[in-house]
């Protein structure tokens, strides 16, 4: 029996340690591309080494244990102390110690918390760039107020600058999330939170709604395409002047529960109605309500968003 | 009628839900014609379904659990099969959230909860030398509307769709606006019945450990599972509350129209996760503080020991109980309640991690100086420290809202549960029953059978479990049906573990019927060398449970009993014993909530209203019952007590 | 269960073991019954405000009533404790004449409440009207339903009363009826404190 403890729990360390060390290039939230991911990843870097210290500890103890004080032949009442029944000074060491882990853990935590309420320090030089994001069943539309443009199901931001996003939903409670960049934030109907993301590297990064919506919640994602400062110009300065405007009916059209193509306009749906204000939760529904009781059946597997 | 039938009522154009009505059918028709044929109804209806007898209840909620962890886990592995196959569309979407929809509740409310209030049941009056609980007609009541809440719940499967918005039902996707039809109902009248059966189960529970132990048995000389039964009673008894007024509020929000948790008239869906989760977290220790319990029997039993540290294991109970109340919000992070909120529910999260690290060590420490023997109950108690251990610290790196942004709603997060749950409440289900089974039933399960069944289900488990993390890092979000190239080989692997689990779960069924034919039967009340109570009694326990209750001098009752002599039959002493009777009542009425509960789904006011005029009846009836219950003769314990005690000399 | 001794002093509710695991128990309920009460306190405290297009509660809620509700609940629990003391001095006649007197007031309160509700109704102000509406409602309603289940409660051992007489049994339940009485008349001051005069105010 022994060998079989010991061999499982060494197994077990080394598989967790392996499949870390090497497969850091398939996981964007250990590989980020920005400041806000960077403090998130130091954090859980932080916090495994730790973690992994505790849990060896516990496999020797337990290891131990079961070896030396296993039933075998030939031991007979050696070292058997059927009366022992506890020991103070050990308790508190035992208690006092992960106490001190959790203080060590709390400090960074408390402080990565404030920070990430904040733009990140490293493009303080710059205004962050406004970034609408309202998720509906099941897509996104990002509206950029200052450049009077939206896009649909993908967005465009530059690097080396915070972008703000005003999150919102039109209907059922989502969360946006851009692995590489950054940790996720709720979208919510008649509310609005805010999220500061930045990318430092060139690139298109996946996003999506992590909250379960639904339906067709798996196809409910986006791409984030970041650039260089003059590229996003120019993109937006072609989306302006090629994009049609986005009309109030088109708008509600789009609201309707199902999928979209990627789109882009030359106005946002701002100018009728805002989801993040008290009381526009009624908006999707005085429109679509009746659409959701009799949902189509969005068929499994394939990729649907783009038919 | 033949329209609304079709479309509506029954569900219909899924080969898997024909398979499963066909099933539903022919095993319904099955037990019908086996209790014709072997003459049982009357046996059933006098030895089962009007019972008040702890034991046999304790035993009934076990085989319910086990049949719902049977439904559960064929829900996992269709999730499983399609998360492997995606591309083969074995399940479309709306298919695949029913199902994670229904595995996650009916493994936490109607297999994790049952299982571990079974096991309470029959062991808990035995501990403390009581000769039932406090009140058996309200403990009969909690059986039969857990049991009725779980039909209701289990026949939105074949009959209205089941629910679809995951175990936590949010708000709004679960309101009336966005989710109309019956298949949400189910989940609030199903969960609110067998809810308010819980709720008495905690005041019961309560009010037994509280006034029902035997004479010098203090709250400190109290077996390790009974205090942890009296801390979970006192959660159930609190926590509760709210879930049965935040499910009542849906449930008005659904069928009468009110504004709690909609989109319009200025609702706040918000206010759902809060409710859920102030009732959710505490459930969560509600699940496993009883596991913790019978771990610390099973190993202080089985390294034949005191339990190492008794008072810090006690006062880390009540410390768990009283920080699950305060932790809710570490649910959802990511709502952007703000900087200081998150701060603090973080720091009161990774609090938790204290105490329970100190009951870690302190079980290590109980086997130190001990003789370890390794039967099944222990090996699931050696399995659960490691496996628990690491949920533990996935746990607190969870509780740290900032790095937390980029778990949430992950796998990370699922991997996580599973980690805490199956190894925590699982296997401390596995434990708990297998070392009181031969109480229950007078013979041992297997023990290689039980091994078998062991090594497949727990190697299975953390192959199933650990790649989740991963999958989590490398952003697939739970809940999906869908899944991306990159994430497919770890998928598969999780998989392969799912199927080594079955196979061990398999082994575990098995194993009780070959038990059952093939097993030596008990010859003594003392199976393992125990040290509490309930081995003082012979096996099979007598209805009565103790002859005589004997005086308790200090910790550990049975283990000083086999020391010092003493019996719980004390053949001068013996007075007559004052016992419940059994009652229909709790049965025809738990029935009757199903009615008013199956009324609601559908929105029949008609039916809702009678089944609720059958509650009230049925309540009147109680009202207006003065039966004492009945007294045991001295004649008759004696001849029952020599019987039970032939083997023994 | 026997093992426990049972006394033959005291009072009438408390002699036997049975007697005191039940009383125990339903304290339990009403820390239950308060778990419950607080959670819609909250929830009718977090949507303070939101009335949406109905009207808000500064122009319909009324002094006079809420003050006469109030009057008439607390008094119910004033006689509520006579009829136990009548009891506790061995006085079936006593008993039942106080404890129909308590049904009486608590009635008057209900039919007050009802009428409170219709005339809100007739406002503009349902449950559907929005989400304060809704939690106002259901807080009220609760504690109406409460307060009609133990008027139900108070009948049914009336006539218990009546046909057995005053032992042990029946006295055990006059009490624990007595401990809901005073429950539900504990829970309208908070509701008149933080729903009608906070209501009225604010």
């Amino acid at each position: 029996m022994k060998n079989k403890w010991g061999k499982y729990s060494f197994l077990l360390a080394a598989a967790f340690l392996l499949i870390l060390t090497a497969g850091c290039s398939g996981m964007p939230v250990l590989d980020p591309k920005g400041p806000v991911g960077e403090s998130q990843k130091n954090l859980i870097v932080f916090s495994i080494v730790l973690m992994l210290i505790i849990v060896l500890t516990v496999m020797v103890v337990l290891t131990y244990m079961l070896v030396k004080f296993r039933e075998r032949p030939g031991r007979g009442d050696k070292d058997y102390d059927p009366e022992h029944e506890g020991n103070t000074k050990l308790e508190i060491i035992w208690t006092v110690i992960p106490l001190i882990i959790v203080t060590a853990l709390s400090i960074p935590t408390v402080i990565t918390i404030y920070q990430l309420e904040e733009p990140p320090q490293s493009s303080s030089d710059k205004e962050p760039l406004v970034v609408h994001a309202t998720s509906a069943d099941w897509k996104w539309f990002f509206s950029y107020p200052e450049q009077n443009i939206e896009t649909v199901n993908y967005l465009h931001i530059p690097t080396d600058r915070a972008i703000e996003f005003k999150l919102s939903s039109a209907d059922s409670m989502g969360s946006f999330w851009v692995p590489a960049l950054g940790g996720q934030k709720y979208t919510m109907a008649n509310m609005r939170t805010t999220l500061y993301l930045q990318a430092d590297e060139a690139g298109t990064y996946k996003g999506r709604n992590s909250n379960f919506t639904g339906t067709a919640f798996a196809e409910q994602t986006f791409d984030v395409h970041a650039e260089s400062t003059e590229e996003f110009q120019s993109w937006v300065e072609e989306t302006q002047q090629s994009a049609p405007p986005l009309s109030q009916d088109r708008y509600d059209e789009l609201l309707a529960p199902g999928l979209l193509q990627e789109m882009e306009f030359s106005s946002t749906h701002l100018q009728y109605v805002d989801h993040g204000k008290m009381g526009s939760g009624d908006y999707l529904i005085n429109r679509h309500q009746d659409k959701f009781e009799d949902l189509p059946a969005l068929e499994g597997g394939e990729d649907v968003a783009n038919d | 009628m033949m329209d609304f039938l079709l479309n509506e009522f029954l569900v219909t154009g899924d080969p898997l839900i024909y398979g499963a009505m066909v099933s539903i059918v022919l095993v319904s028709i099955a037990i019908v014609f086996v209790l014709t044929y072997f003459r049982k109804w009357g046996y059933l209806w006098r030895e089962w379904l009007t019972t008040v007898d702890h034991k046999k209840i304790g035993i009934m909620y076990i085989i319910a659990a086990i049949a719902m962890l049977f439904r559960g886990g064929v829900d996992a592995m269709l999730m499983r099969a399609q998360l492997t196959l995606p591309n083969t569309e074995f399940l479309n979407s709306q298919h695949y959230n029913e199902i994670f929809t229904t595995h996650g509740t009916i493994m936490i409310i109607f297999m994790a909860m049952p299982f571990l209030i079974g096991l309470m049941n029959f062991v808990v009056p035995l501990q403390i030398g009581a000769r039932d609980v406090a009140f058996p007609f309200l403990n009969a009541v909690s059986f039969w509307s857990f049991a009725f809440g779980a039909m209701l719940f289990n026949l939105s499967f074949v009959i209205g769709g089941s629910p679809d918005a995951g175990w936590t039902n949010y708000a709004p996707l679960a309101g009336p606006n966005l989710n109309p039809g019956p298949a949400i109902n189910y989940y609030l009248l199903g969960l609110q019945i067998s809810g308010i059966g819980t709720l008495a189960t905690g005041i019961n529970f309560m009010v037994t450990i509280l006034k029902m132990r035997a004479p010098g048995m203090t709250l400190m000389r109290m077996p390790i599972f009974t205090w942890s039964s009296l801390i979970t009673s006192f959660i159930i008894t609190f926590a509760f509350p709210i879930l049965t007024v935040a499910l009542a509020l849906m449930t008005i929000d659904r069928i009468f129209g009110s504004q709690f948790f909609t989109l319009t008239g200025e609702g706040m869906p918000m206010m759902w996760a809060n409710l859920f989760w102030l009732w959710g977290h505490p459930e969560v220790y509600i699940v496993i503080l009883p596991a913790f319990g019978i771990f610390s029997e099973v190993i202080s039993t089985f390294a034949r020991k005191q339990l190492f540290g008794y008072k810090a294991m006690v006062w880390s109970m009540l410390l768990i109980a009283g920080l699950s109340f305060l932790v809710w919000v570490h649910h959802f992070f990511t709502m952007g309640a703000g900087a200081g909120v998150n701060s603090l529910f973080s720091v009161t999260t990774m609090l938790i991690s204290v105490p329970t690290g100190v009951k870690i060590f302190n079980w290590l420490g109980t086997m130190y100086k001990g003789k370890i023997r390794f039967d099944t109950p222990m090996l699931w108690s050696l399995g659960f420290i490691p496996c628990f251990v690491i949920g533990g610290v996935t746990g607190v790196m969870l509780a740290m809202a900032a790095a937390d942004y980029q778990y949430h709603n992950t796998y990370f997060l699922v991997a996580h549960f599973h980690n805490v749950l199956i190894a925590g409440t699982v296997f401390g289900c596995f434990a708990g029953l297998t070392f009181w089974y031969p109480k229950m039933f007078g013979h041992k399960m297997n023990e290689k059978l039980g091994k078998i069944s062991f090594w497949f289900f727990v190697i299975g488990f953390n192959v199933c479990f650990l790649p989740m993390y991963f999958l989590g890092f490398m952003g697939m979000p739970r809940r999906t049906y869908a899944i991306e190239p990159e994430w497919m080989p770890l998928n598969v692997v999780s998989t392969v573990g799912a199927v080594l689990m079955a196979i061990g779960f398999i082994v575990f069924v098995y194993n009780i019927y070959y038990s059952f034919r093939y097993s030596e039967r008990e010859k003594t009340g003392d199976t393992w060398d125990g040290r509490a109570l309930e081995w003082a009694t012979t096996t099979p326990v007598p209805f009565y449970n103790f002859a005589t209750v004997p005086e308790i001098t200090g910790p550990e009752a049975f283990w000083k009993m086999k020391q010092e002599g003493g019996t719980t039959y004390d053949k001068d002493n013996l007075e007559p014993i004052h016992m419940p009777s059994d009652s229909g009542v709790p049965f025809i009425m738990s029935a009757f909530m199903f009615v008013a509960g199956f009324g609601l789904v559908w929105e029949w006011m008609v039916v809702a209203i009678a089944g609720l005029i059958g509650i009230l009846a049925c309540m009147v009836v109680r009202s207006f019952d003065y039966d004492h219950g009945f007294h045991v003769s001295v004649e008759e314990i004696k001849e029952t007590e020599e019987k039970a005690r032939e083997g023994e000399k | 269960m026997s093992g426990h001794s049972e006394l033959t002093t005291g009072p009438l509710e408390y002699r036997s073991h049975e007697d005191r695991m039940t009383v125990l128990g339903f304290w339990l309920f009403l820390g239950a019954e308060i778990a419950l009460f607080a959670t819609l306190f909250a929830t009718y405290a977090v949507l303070f405000g939101r009335t949406a297009d109905a009207p808000t509660p500064q122009e319909l809620f009324e002094m006079p009533m809420a003050l006469t509700m109030t009057f008439l609940l607390l008094t119910s629990s004033f006689t509520c404790g006579i009829a136990i003391h009548e009891m506790r001095r061995g006085s079936l006649k006593g008993l039942l004449t106080w404890l129909i007197i308590t049904l009486a007031l608590g009635l008057g309160f209900l039919g007050f409440e009802i009428y409170e509700f219709v005339h809100y109704a007739h406002e503009g102000a349902t449950l559907q009207s929005s989400a304060y509406w809704s939690s106002f409602f259901v807080l009220t309603g609760t504690h109406g339903a409460h307060v009609t289940l133990g008027i139900c409660w108070a009948v049914l051992l009336i006539i218990q009363l009546k046909k057995r007489g005053l032992n042990q049994m029946t006295a055990r339940k006059t009490f624990v009826l007595g401990l809901y009485w005073h429950f539900l008349d504990v829970i309208w001051i908070f509701l008149f404190t933080s729903v009608y005069l906070i209501g009225m105010v604010v």
